[in-house]
């Protein structure tokens, strides 16, 4: 392709155990972006590394070219590449708050990216760097730019890496998940802005993202990797509208939607990992129109329309059957309740207060938190990230101990600590924490932790009790020999599932969902949320789901109660809110929220 | 076996065999030793021979014998000192993160002001207070490493006990002390054993000193520590007197530091699985 | 946030810093006042006071009868509760009245008064070499960890911290002195006479220290330095081009260099140990000499008076290294 300002043509980087990236081919022209979509595996953030010459410690380019604007990445002398690398090609990092030097005053770390590819004496320097901070959206005025990064905002420093990357007009912009661990409103901000910086400096965008509804609003193209290989790559609307690749389309399919209250499809399986890829296809193992010749060799990438380029031997037969994989889809439209009925209701908060101390400061986490919740029903509470909703969570299991109000469960008040509780009132509220990488004691087998609540809370044998827990590991669809297994050994998606087993364990009545699936890839997360929605049939849990994602929100809850300021600002059915939001607070947050923008299209097809 | 050699490497896998070395002598010395400790062999100061192989100290005394039976002591001193200071230590620790608050406060504070004194110092003022002798040593040694350890355990104890799994296990209502047995304690052993490397070195080296100084043992017992102090007038005359004890001493510190610091490295970055480099699978 | 008035400049600012400053001297003298109460009690309190140690050494016989005993103990003021005795204690401290030797009879300030200057050249040389040593090499191994350079000085530091000082010391002899015949194996220095006027006195004694010193500091140090060359923000400067000098001066430096400086005042604390020995060793002639004889003797205000002096320079250091990382550190300096 000519006029290209970068072109990868097939690049193969390789670790001791295999490749990590394999026959990668893509470009990126003057002032397009292009979106990289993968999950965790797949190598994304090596071809983001790729594009400024580098690879991961202990692994090697063993095949392939580099070029941004003309100059070569790959195979060249450090010498070399560091004069390229900011002014040519530019690199914007995943997380603010540790990409910026601690002592170093904010205008100084931009002009010394600058000064890194001009003369010292250059007096361009200054004007360049207070050039790059107006074009970043941040003040220039002298006591901004003496600002130390911990004085600024998140979203002001994520900023900060922004205006350093293109303080030298480079040809091409490498952004690395830029907008992780950002609010949603920060993160829509900080989008718009990308759009506007595209549109004045004419650079080339590749943005690498695990979050295909946040790319989708801003990629000219998409490319999705799998597996260490692009396996489908299109212009944005092509790709959404008509996937050709089971991945791809799975991949859509699994992305929930603030307007779609219905179960996602998941797609069972995890990333194959670098060793253990398949000789054929690498989603092979997972893919629903699977057929002998897939498991022979990788299929080459072919032209299936303009631009439009797919690595399946099927992909005429996905656009037209149903795309899901072996799971059956479920539709579950959640009853619609209009008004909680007195005489049904479970647990009902009244006017918490809690404060959530951090080593410097206080986040006020609730100022008057008020609702309830029925028998078989599930309330969501909706907030941004960090707003303090983990804590109402371990207010209401005990672990936290509000500073005002109470919580009751069926009509008794419960005790503010865990240890004022009473056994049986401790068995009947579980909680499922948040984070899958330590939600598990990595010292015990799973088995181990799964019968212990069963022992602990319902006083039964250990016999009987690993024995139940066996059935709760094949009630959360988990293989029984994970039993002997340790937590290291699981992925992030089996581990939230054993701790749902483990909640379940106690014969539970309510469960309080942290933030369950914020940590799992899309395609992991409509598994776990859809093995939610079964177990809520199965066992007529109550759930309080706790999340900052519409998306999800809008999939599992019957009643969504928006939080802002560490109040319930408002309340109702999960689709009259999500639909048409009343309050200011909720309004933001709806339209903040990032969503497929093809989709109704997709939908018109595929669901009955 | 190959494992644990894979992880020592070269260079730990030395001090390792250096640790194990000086080990067996002091254990079995004691066993094989030509003479007694305390027997005369012939004139003092008397160059090694045939007959003594290292020669004789300032009492006429056997060199090589006392050097057999002199590492026990120091061994025994150090041990017992840090197993006191582990279980006093850790269990400060362990209480102080769980019980946050006024008695993490009341516990840790003057450990914090312990911390600060010069382990010498904790051994002058006792030795000053109840006198010379063995038990001194131990408390001394045992009350300087006390605060550091309740610290590292503390530090570690703090940083598990907010995971997941540890608020499960409060949540299902399990006591404090099943807590800090099953749910915490087998998951701080990796910062502790990078921690207990520098503290046996430290032990062994304090040990040495409070002997060298005679604020420990007395003479007429044999320890390397006091072999050096007691033979330094005849360093001239009879170096081996105060150069073997001090090469043992020396070879045991050297090895223990060595291979406690090759054990803690991080090994060989991204050696191990691929699946590392792409940020692990989750 | 952007407009907290403690972060914009204006006339109105509060000073962090100084509050700071005021903060932690003061957390010092907390710190003081504590450690004189555990040397007062550690000394004084465990079985066997001043007046059984006086009896017992001047009537070899017998040790004196209970009415000698309690005459001595009147006589000393031993009679009275012993918050009282601290109070007179800290009260003779504040008046620069440090007691006076139950041995000699002499008062504690002639007794180490002439030696306390020796001791003092040799704990200032020794630290005044450790620690351009220890910030130096620690910073260099630390920048090129793993090559060949960072590996022979993280050996060598290894092998050095875990000596003991007078292992050190007697092996230092042995190859300098006895070996080698280069330099004095004794640094005797005559009364009257500094020992700067003869430097070559000082050059094993200092040694022997900074071999184990600078061993422990530069592997801290290492250690630090190391955590800062792999932490993101220095990955992503070279992922801006920065050139690797400047990568260095500008980015790994000054993050390592303030809590590399805490760690430091850790081990200038050991050198009130080491100092002890190395004298010991060397018959140099500082209050190390006193100080064992006045331990070994059970002369408690001596013990007391030396151990509260060099617990206050220890908690000094500390407390200057505490406020030097707060002046290098922006975060902690500005209250954030």
């Amino acid at each position: 392709m000519t006029g290209a300002i970068a072109e990868v043509v097939g690049v193969r980087v390789e670790a001791p155990g295999g490749a990590l990236l394999d026959h990668v081919d893509l470009t990126v022209l003057p002032g397009e972006v292009l979106g990289v979509v993968g999950e965790s595996g797949s190598g994304k953030t090596t071809l983001a590394l790729a594009l400024l010459g580098e690879t991961p410690p202990g692994t090697r380019a063993t095949a392939g070219r580099v070029t941004v604007a003309g100059t070569p990445m790959l195979h060249v002398t450090p010498a070399e590449r560091r004069q390229h690398l900011g002014r040519i090609v530019a690199y914007v990092p995943q997380d603010p708050v540790l990409a910026l030097n601690p002592a170093m005053r904010v205008g100084r770390q931009v002009a010394e990216v600058a000064r890194a590819h001009h003369d010292r004496r250059d007096e361009t320097i200054d004007t360049r760097a207070m050039r790059a901070l107006r074009r970043a959206e941040l003040p220039g005025d002298p006591s901004f730019l003496r600002r130390w990064p911990h004085q600024i905002s998140g979203g002001q420093q994520q900023r900060v890496t922004l205006a350093q990357a293109v303080v030298n007009e480079p040809r091409l912009l490498v952004l690395d998940e830029p907008t992780t661990g950002l609010d949603v409103i920060t993160q829509a901000d900080l989008l718009a802005q990308l759009r506007r910086l595209r549109d004045e400096a004419g650079c080339g965008i590749l943005y690498v993202t695990h979050d295909i509804a946040a790319v989708a609003g801003i990629a000219d193209r998409l490319a999705v990797l799998y597996a260490g290989r692009v396996v489908e790559e299109g212009p944005t609307s092509t790709l959404l509208s008509q996937p050709r690749h089971p991945y791809t389309a799975a991949l859509i399919d699994a992305v929930p939607d603030p307007r779609r209250a219905r179960g996602s499809a998941g797609l069972p399986g995890v990333v194959p990992p670098v060793g253990a890829r398949p000789s054929g296809c690498s989603f092979a193992p997972r893919c629903g129109l699977v057929e002998r010749l897939c498991l022979d060799a990788p299929p080459p990438p072919a032209h299936v329309g303009t631009q439009h380029r797919v690595a399946c031997l099927n992909s005429e037969r996905t656009g037209s059957v149903v795309v899901s994989a072996p799971t059956v889809r479920r539709v579950s439209t959640p009853s619609p309740r209009t008004s909680p009925s007195p005489a049904n209701t479970l647990l009902v908060v009244e006017d918490l207060h809690a404060v959530h101390r951090t080593r410097r400061r206080q986040v006020v986490a609730a100022a008057g938190i008020s609702f309830s919740l029925d028998r078989d029903e599930c309330v969501a509470l909706l907030g941004a990230s960090g707003s303090g909703k983990s804590t109402i969570a371990r207010c209401i299991v005990g672990l936290h101990r509000p500073t005002a109000g109470t919580v009751r469960l069926g009509g008794t008040i419960l005790g503010r600590s865990v240890r004022h509780r009473r056994r049986d009132q401790r068995r009947r509220i579980q909680l499922v924490p948040q984070n899958p990488a330590d939600t598990l004691d990595p010292s015990r087998t799973v088995g181990e932790q799964v019968a212990r609540p069963a022992r602990i809370l319902r006083r039964r044998s250990a016999r009987q009790a690993v024995a139940e827990a066996v059935e709760l590991l094949d009630q959360v669809r988990l293989p029984t020999a994970v039993a002997a297994r340790r937590p290291g050994e699981l992925s992030g998606g089996e581990r939230q599932r054993v701790a749902l087993a483990r909640a379940l364990a106690a014969r539970p009545e309510v469960l309080v969902c942290d933030e369950i699936t914020s940590a799992l890839d899309v395609s992991v997360q409509a598994v776990v949320l859809d093995l939610l929605a079964d177990l809520r049939t199965e066992l007529g849990l109550a759930m309080v789901f706790i999340s900052h994602d519409l998306g999800v929100v809008a999939s599992v809850a019957d009643r969504v109660a928006v939080l802002a300021d560490g109040r319930v600002c408002e309340t109702g059915p999960t689709r009259e809110v999500l639909e048409s939001p009343r309050t200011p607070v909720a309004r933001q947050l709806v339209h903040a929220a990032p969503r497929l923008p093809y989709r109704d299209v997709a939908d018109a097809t595929s669901v009955s | 076996m190959r494992r644990l050699s894979r992880a020592l490497g070269p260079a730990g896998g030395a001090g390792a065999l250096a640790v194990v070395v000086i080990l067996a002598l002091a254990l079995v010395g004691p066993f094989v030793a030509p003479h007694g400790a305390a027997e005369r062999v012939g004139a003092a100061f008397v160059a090694p021979t045939s007959e003594a192989w290292l020669g004789t100290d300032q009492l006429g005394r056997d060199v090589l014998s006392r050097l057999l039976h002199g590492g026990r002591s120091m061994l025994l001193l150090s041990c017992a000192a840090l197993g006191l200071a582990y279980l006093v230590g850790g269990a400060i620790g362990l209480v102080a993160a769980l019980a946050p608050g006024p008695v993490e406060t009341a516990l840790m504070r003057p450990l914090d002001v312990l911390l600060a004194l010069p382990p010498f110092l904790v051994l002058a003022v006792l030795a000053t207070g109840s006198g010379r002798g063995a038990v001194v040593i131990v408390a001394a040694v045992g009350l300087a490493n006390i605060p550091g350890i309740a610290r590292v355990v503390r530090t570690a104890a703090l940083e598990v006990s907010v995971r997941g799994w540890v608020e499960a296990a409060t949540a299902r209502g399990e006591r404090i002390a099943a807590i800090a047995c099953r749910e915490i304690l087998p998951n701080i052993t990796k910062p502790l054993l990078a921690d207990a490397g520098v503290r046996i070195t430290t032990a062994i080296s304090l040990v040495g000193t409070a002997n060298f100084l005679g604020l420990g043992l007395q003479p007429p017992l044999a320890d390397w520590g006091l072999m050096i102090a007691e033979n330094r007038s005849g360093l001239l005359l009879q170096p081996w007197a105060v150069l073997a004890p001090a090469l043992c001493i020396a070879v045991l510190a050297v090895g223990v530091n060595v291979t406690a610091d090759a054990l803690t490295q991080p090994g060989r970055r991204y050696g191990g699985t691929p699946a590392a480099i792409e940020g692990g699978r989750q | 946030m952007p407009r907290d008035p403690l972060l914009t400049a204006g006339p109105g600012r509060h000073h962090p810093f100084l509050m700071l400053c005021i903060r932690r001297s003061l957390a010092g003298i907390a710190a003081t006042c504590a450690v004189s109460l555990l040397v007062f009690v550690g000394t004084d309190l465990l079985p066997g006071d001043a007046a059984d140690v006086i009896l017992t050494r001047s009537a070899s016989s017998g040790g004196g009868t209970p009415e000698q005993l309690a005459a001595l103990r009147a006589e000393l003021g031993l009679d009275v509760p012993w918050p009282q005795r601290y109070l007179g204690w800290i009260g003779g401290l504040l008046q620069g009245d440090l007691g006076s030797s139950l041995v000699s009879g002499r008062s504690v300030t002639d007794v180490i008064g002439s030696r306390l200057g020796n001791t003092l050249v040799l704990a200032g040389t020794a630290t005044v070499l450790l620690v351009p040593v220890a910030v130096g090499l620690g910073l260099w191994s630390g920048i090129r960890q793993g090559r060949p350079g960072d590996r022979v000085v993280s050996g060598v530091a290894v092998a050095a911290q875990a000596l003991p000082e007078f292992v050190a010391a007697t092996l230092l002899i042995a190859v300098f002195a006895l070996i080698a015949g280069l330099l004095p194996a004794v640094s005797l220095v005559p009364p009257g006479t500094s020992p700067l006027a003869r430097p070559e006195i000082l050059v094993l004694p200092v040694l022997s220290l900074l071999s184990v010193m600078a061993g422990q500091s530069i592997r801290m140090v290492r250690a630090r330095t190391s955590e800062v060359v792999r932490a993101d923000f220095v990955r992503v400067a070279r992922l801006h081009g920065i050139p690797e000098r400047r990568v260095v001066w500008r980015y790994v430096v000054p993050n390592a260099l303030g809590p590399a400086l805490q760690l430091l005042a850790g081990s200038i604390s050991w050198l009130v140990g080491g100092i002890v020995v190395v004298e010991q060793v060397f018959a140099y002639p500082g209050i190390s000499h006193e100080l064992v004889q006045a331990i070994i003797s059970r002369d408690v205000p001596v013990v007391q008076a030396l151990a509260f002096a060099m617990a206050v320079c220890t908690l000094a250091i500390y407390t200057l290294a505490d406020l030097l990382v707060v002046a290098l550190v922006p975060k902690l300096r500005t209250g954030g």
